[in-house]
Formats: structure tokens, C-alpha cells, sequence
């Protein structure tokens, strides 16, 4: 069976394996995503066993304060239960813009393909659409609105700051 | 006036080509109702009775002559011919067909205006002083700091998901004309020892539960605006409750946390933005707000030989002139300047509606008279902001036939309402039939006068469009069995002495109201002081006891005849 999921910007097949189970088996030497709580008691056992583990946060979860616990995780997966709940969306900002978060950025959950734009202006690079949604798309839907005001967890620069810089530019063309 | 520039044009172009592909899968069947709602919503689209209404934004209530022929133009097009001034300053259609609202909205950005974020739970519109600039009593033109914050609330990803919606309002004045404090934060613009700041309140609202923004900080430096709003925003969408919708708005987490930890917990976001590379990025520059500063400049101005007038003489020619400059006409800063308030509540229309034909008058009206530009009220009125003394009998004479030039700004018949049960699904009870009522036992200016300065506010269900909470009499509309009912609230007020009004006792029927308010009406004149004591200075004066007695008055004196 194939697992695609839209990886930084591209379709892409996914090897991770998410559990969501609070305690149990778990398959042997693959890429693992656990919850939080598992995460936390059972961190030995699992870097033990998995090839990779990634961790699952809840989206009540403060970020800051957890960041220790999970900075060098190769994979932190967010949850959308539903597409109105953006909740992890601060959370997505925060850990990419103030805690410099450079792993895989993943949304899961009630991920419709509108949601998906304001996924990856903050950050998310790694987006798994519900299983009824149109994957190429929702691959479009990343691009569509190609200027922003803000930046957020993007490439963008601030409207202000690109008019600021341009009336300087202007100021110095002028003999 | 703000005058986009090519990554506006672009963004707004993407934006509405965006909710054009919405609308297309909608259609096809490809996005459930509920999804598509909350996409709908996000670009001013609200599922009402008859029809679904498009909110159009007007950005801290400004609009120029362009927008206001275009407005014309869609509302013949698109709608039934007229349009409807609401209290945040937006103008609502009631009759578009869902299919040809993206074509409505392409024909719209082409001057500037858009539904971006006009309904659901986001940062909406910003609404602000509708003197700005113009005001004597003003200390820092907000308008710059308005444009700025919209930029950046504008699509903002993190925010785009709120709990529930969010409202700013700002006023750069002393009098608070922008009912700030009702909204969910309050930005006063100010000057302390010559610098500029701001100072936020936070927690205002509406609705079922009606509570006043409190002050949370007493001056974020100028260059913070974006840095404090971008804290609050962040502040609540972790904390907002999501799981009532009923208690979902900002002031349900300042309550249930009290003042004290809701602004330590603010106050510690907005110190990690300012730590962190996000504060550098969000930090305005004083480069920064004198570009947008030049976008609201002030117009050019002839001196007072040229504009000045001896209105006194004019108006002893004509007693209807003289009517209107006494309560239409206010002062200007420049001499030889008055603001010249357009009433949207004549005998013949609901509150706040107007007409294609009005928005055209309104269109030519401005760029003869008054540089262009309009500005829309939290009153559901229009202000001329800076009209030649020397113009005003001409102006006069255009608005007067146009039905725009009713003289009563402030006055009973100046009635706030929402549309009420004719238009809007969530009503439980008509608001029009009730003020024509009002309006009808109140139509002599004569009796108006004597009134003086008087706040009805109406709104046809809780969730208080119509600001009923905030009028010195504030009226209720709420179902019974079927049936439209009335309850009463006084002593409520938006200003400065911002106040939320309290409900009298039990509802009054349909058949009953208008006279419910002509007795309290009676009771004030009876009760008051002098002359010079208004309505709301009575009311806080003698308390509810009298005014309770006069409104369920008949119903006793029918109760005992039945005895």
C-alpha cells in the first residue's frame, strides 16, 4: 500500500509509523511516532528499539516549556482535530520561530486540503491530508496566495520592511 | 486614504481567485457544507433567511467616491438596489446568489474593497473614530496605525483559526466615538510627553454576555503596535475556549483567569516577542509609520476667506437648513471647516440602509464637497468630514433631496438597529416594524429637540449587532412561544463612561413596546432636573425605581381595571 503525504512542498512517500496506543508493542527497528506521554516515560526503551522516534503533541501542550524534552527529535507531529482548531498552528510558529526547530514539522488530524496553505506559512513541512482529500490538490493549495504581509514561519519579509526597504532604495536612486 | 500598491492589488486578486475555486468545489460537491462554511464566512459570506449576506469591510469606516459608484453598481447588479450601514462601520448585502458572489468580489477589489475575514472566527475588520483627523478633541491620528494592523491581521496564518472572532477598535481622540471598549481590544493612541504609545484594553464585548474591554497596559511604545496585538492574538488562540462557542471570546478566558493573570500571562508573551528575532521583524520603525502616515496627510485646506460663511444668516433663510446644520453640522479643527453627518435613519428606510441612488448622491456629494471621502459611523450614519461653510446650503440642498439630510443625529429617531427577523436567520424578533413605530410617535422635531440627546439601541436576539446592551434604552427582541418580545435595558452607554445597561424586569409584548418607550420617554421629561439634564445624566441620577414604574405602567393600571 502506498503512503503518500505532501513532504516540503512535494509529494512523498512516508516511512513513519504512527501510534497512537499509550503502551503496548510496537513494530520493531522502524520510524516510530509515539505520544507525548509514552515519550516521556518510555524514552529509553524506545530509542532502543525504533530506528527513529518522532513524538505526537497534544495541542493544549505549551511548547516553550516542553521544548527540552523534545528539541532533538527528528520528527514532531501536530494535531488538528479539527480544521478549525488552529491551536497548533501558535504551536508550529513557535516551535520553528522562537526555538529554532529544524526536524520534520508534521500536521495531523481533520487535514483538508484548505487548510493546507496556512499549514506551510507556519512552518509545517510535512502535512498528511485526510484520507478523503485530493493529494495533488492539495499540493497546489500550498502556493496559492503567492504574497503575504506577514511573515510567519515562511520565507516572506513583512510588508513593512519590503516598503521600508524599497522607499530607501528610492531615496538613494535620487541624486 | 490608503492606496494599495502592487502587492495589495496582488494579494487581494489571489485572495478572491482563491475563494472563486472555494465556491467552484462547493458547487461540484467536492467540499461538505460544513467546510465550506467556515470558508465562506472567512470572505464576508453569512447564511441568513432568505438569502446568504456578503459583509463588505470598510477598513476603520473610510471609503472614497470610486468605492461608493461601484457599491451602486453591485448592489443593482448583484442585490435588490440597496446596501446596509452597520455598527462596526461594514456594509452588508442581504440578496446575493452564492454563484455570483466571486464575480461580486472581483468587481469590488478592482476599487479597493473586499470580505476578507468580514465574518468567522478571526481578526476582523478594524473599526476606529470616524472624526479621525478631523477632531478637535484628537491627540494622534489613528488611521495610520488602523492600516497598519490590518496589514497585518490580513490573512495571518497563525490567526486565520481563531476560537472565536476577534474585533479591534481604535480612537485617537478623548472622546471615545468608536464604542471601543465593547470590542475585544481597545487600541487608545496617545501622546505621553510627546511620545506616542498606546493604550490596550482587552475583553470588550457583546452578545450574551456583555462586559467591558480592561486596561492591560498603559502605554506599549509606538513601535510595538504590531508586537502587543500579535501577543494578544497569540494569548488567545491558546487559551480560548473551544469547547463552547458560547464562551469561546477573549473575554470568557479574562474572566474565568481574572485581570491579573490574563495580564501576566500577555505581558510575558509580548516580553519573549520583543527577546526574540519575531520582535526585530515586528518592530515598526519610525520610517515605517511616516510612509503610512503620508497615506492619510490632510486635504488642502483653502484659507478661511475663501471657505468661511455666516451661517447664522444662512440659516434665518430657511427654517429646514437651519434645522439641519443645528444637529447635522459639527465643529471642524480648521476654521472655515464643518463635518456634516449624513442621517441614515429617515422615516422612509430601516436604520443604516442605502440606497444605489444614495450611494450615488453620496459619491458626487463628496467629490464636490468634501475631498472625496466618506467615513461610516458606529451611529449606522455617514460623516462629510471637511466641507466648506461656504458649501453646506448647496450640500444641504443634494442631501436633502436624496432623503439623506434627516436632522436628527443624536437624537430619538437616530434609532440603532440591527435587520432583525426580516433578514437574519439568528433574530428572534422584527427590529423595523418596532423603530418605524418609535420613529412615528417621535417624527416632530419639535418633540425631539426637547428630548435632546437620546440612545435607543435595538437588536433583534442576544447576540446584540444592534448594541442594545450600550443604549440608554436598549431594546431586546426575544421569542416566546412563538411570539416577538421586548425586553428593556437602561442606562447602558459606549463612551467614555462606558456602561452596559441594565434590563428593567420582564419582556413587553410587540403590541406594546412603542408605548413602553414613549412612557419612559414621558418619565424623563418629568423627572429631569432642568433642561440641560440629558436622558442617560437623569437615569443615573433618580436610578431604575421611576422609570421601572412608568414602563410596565399600563399593564398595572389594565390588571387592576380587570380586578
Amino acid at each position: 500500500m502506498s503512503n503518500l503525504i505532501l513532504r516540503q512542498g512535494v509529494i512523498a512517500e512516508d516511512d513513519w509509523t504512527l501510534t497512537v496506543e499509550a503502551a503496548g508493542e510496537l513494530p520493531a527497528r522502524a520510524k516510530i511516532i509515539v505520544p507525548l506521554a509514552r515519550w516521556r516515560t518510555e524514552r529509553e526503551a524506545l530509542l532502543a528499539g525504533a530506528a527513529a522516534v518522532g513524538v505526537l503533541l497534544p495541542n493544549t501542550e505549551d511548547v516553550e516549556a516542553l521544548y527540552p524534552l523534545i528539541a532533538d527529535r527528528p520528527l514532531i507531529a501536530l494535531q488538528f482535530p479539527t480544521f478549525t482548531d488552529g491551536r497548533a498552528l501558535t504551536q508550529a510558529v513557535l516551535l520553528r520561530t522562537r526555538l529554532g526547530f529544524t526536524g520534520e514539522l508534521r500536521a495531523l488530524g481533520d487535514v483538508i486540503r484548505d487548510l493546507v496553505f496556512w499549514l506551510g506559512r507556519c512552518g509545517i513541512d510535512s502535512i498528511v491530508p485526510r484520507p478523503d482529500q485530493n493529494l495533488p490538490s492539495c499540493q497546489q493549495a500550498l502556493a496559492e496566495i503567492g504574497v503575504a504581509y506577514q511573515s510567519a514561519a515562511d520565507t516572506h519579509t513583512p510588508v513593512w520592511a519590503r516598503r521600508r526597504l524599497r522607499a530607501r532604495a528610492a531615496a538613494q536612486a535620487r541624486p | 486614504m490608503y492606496r494599495y500598491d502592487e502587492i495589495d492589488r496582488q494579494l487581494l486578486r489571489e485572495r478572491t481567485e482563491q475563494f472563486r475555486d472555494q465556491t467552484r468545489r462547493f458547487l461540484a460537491g467536492e467540499l461538505s457544507e460544513e467546510e465550506f462554511r467556515h470558508l465562506r464566512l472567512r470572505n464576508g459570506l453569512y447564511q441568513q433567511r432568505h438569502a446568504p449576506m456578503l459583509r463588505i469591510s470598510v477598513p476603520y469606516g473610510l471609503l472614497e467616491s470610486a468605492q461608493l459608484r461601484r457599491m451602486a453598481q453591485v448592489v443593482r447588479k448583484y442585490d435588490k438596489g440597496y446596501g446596509h450601514f452597520t455598527t462596526r462601520q461594514n456594509i452588508q448585502l442581504n440578496w446575493p446568489q452564492l454563484e455570483r458572489v466571486p464575480d461580486l468580489l472581483a468587481e469590488l477589489a478592482e476599487v479597493q474593497l473586499h470580505s476578507i475575514q468580514a465574518c468567522g472566527n478571526d481578526t476582523r475588520n478594524i473599526t476606529s473614530d470616524y472624526l479621525a483627523g478631523v477632531a478637535a478633541d484628537e491627540q494622534v491620528d489613528p488611521r495610520p496605525y488602523c492600516e497598519l494592523l490590518r496589514q497585518f491581521i490580513t490573512l495571518h496564518p497563525e490567526f486565520y483559526w481563531l476560537p472565536r472572532k476577534f474585533k479591534f477598535a481604535f480612537t485617537g481622540a478623548s472622546v471615545d466615538r468608536a464604542a471601543t471598549r465593547t470590542n475585544d481590544a481597545a487600541v487608545h493612541v496617545l501622546r505621553r510627553e510627546g511620545t506616542i504609545g498606546y493604550r490596550f484594553f482587552v475583553g470588550g464585548g457583546l452578545g450574551r454576555q456583555p462586559l467591558l474591554g480592561q486596561e492591560m497596559n498603559g502605554f506599549v511604545p509606538e513601535s510595538d503596535l504590531l508586537i502587543y496585538a500579535c501577543a494578544i492574538l497569540r494569548t488567545f488562540n491558546r487559551f480560548g475556549r473551544r469547547d463552547n462557542i458560547h464562551k469561546a471570546r477573549i473575554k470568557i478566558v479574562l474572566r474565568e483567569w481574572g485581570i491579573e493573570r490574563f495580564r501576566a500571562a500577555l505581558e510575558q508573551e509580548y516580553a519573549s516577542i520583543l527577546a526574540s528575532a519575531e520582535g526585530e521583524q515586528l518592530k515598526l520603525l519610525p520610517e515605517d509609520i511616516e510612509q503610512m502616515r503620508a497615506h492619510f496627510s490632510a486635504p488642502a485646506y483653502r484659507p478661511l476667506a475663501e471657505v468661511g460663511a455666516d451661517l447664522a444668516a444662512d440659516g434665518a433663510r430657511d427654517t429646514r437648513f437651519a434645522a439641519w446644520l443645528k444637529r447635522n453640522v459639527h465643529a471642524h479643527k480648521v476654521p472655515g471647516y464643518r463635518v456634516v453627518f449624513v442621517s441614515l435613519k429617515s422615516p422612509a428606510q430601516p436604520p443604516g440602509d442605502c440606497t444605489a441612488e444614495q450611494f450615488e448622491t453620496l459619491a458626487e456629494a463628496c467629490d464636490a464637497y468634501s475631498f472625496g471621502e466618506v467615513r461610516s459611523t458606529y451611529d449606522q450614519n455617514l460623516v462629510l468630514a471637511d466641507v466648506a461653510e461656504r458649501d453646506l446650503y448647496a450640500l444641504w440642498t443634494k442631501l436633502d433631496a436624496a432623503g439623506l439630510a434627516t436632522p436628527n443625529i443624536g437624537l430619538t429617531t437616530d434609532l440603532i438597529a440591527c435587520p432583525g427577523l426580516d433578514l437574519c436567520g439568528l433574530a428572534n424578533a422584527g427590529t423595523t416594524g418596532v423603530v418605524r413605530e418609535i420613529y412615528q410617535r417621535f417624527d416632530s422635531l419639535d418633540a425631539q429637540y426637547e428630548i435632546g440627546p437620546l440612545r435607543i439601541t435595538m437588536s433583534g436576539c442576544m447576540n446584540g449587532c444592534g448594541h442594545h446592551s450600550v443604549g440608554h434604552i436598549g431594546i431586546l427582541g426575544v421569542d416566546k412561544h412563538g411570539e416577538e418580545w421586548y425586553q428593556v435595558t437602561l442606562g447602558g452607554s459606549p463612551g467614555n463612561d462606558a456602561t452596559i445597561g441594565e434590563r428593567v424586569g420582564r419582556a413587553l409584548a410587540r403590541s406594546e413596546i412603542a408605548d413602553g418607550i414613549e412612557r419612559l420617554i414621558q418619565a424623563y421629561l418629568a423627572l429631569r432636573s432642568d433642561d440641560e439634564e440629558t436622558f442617560i445624566e437623569c437615569y443615573r441620577r433618580v436610578g431604575m425605581g421611576p422609570f421601572k414604574t412608568r414602563l410596565y405602567e399600563s399593564e398595572e393600571e389594565s390588571e387592576a381595571a380587570a380586578a
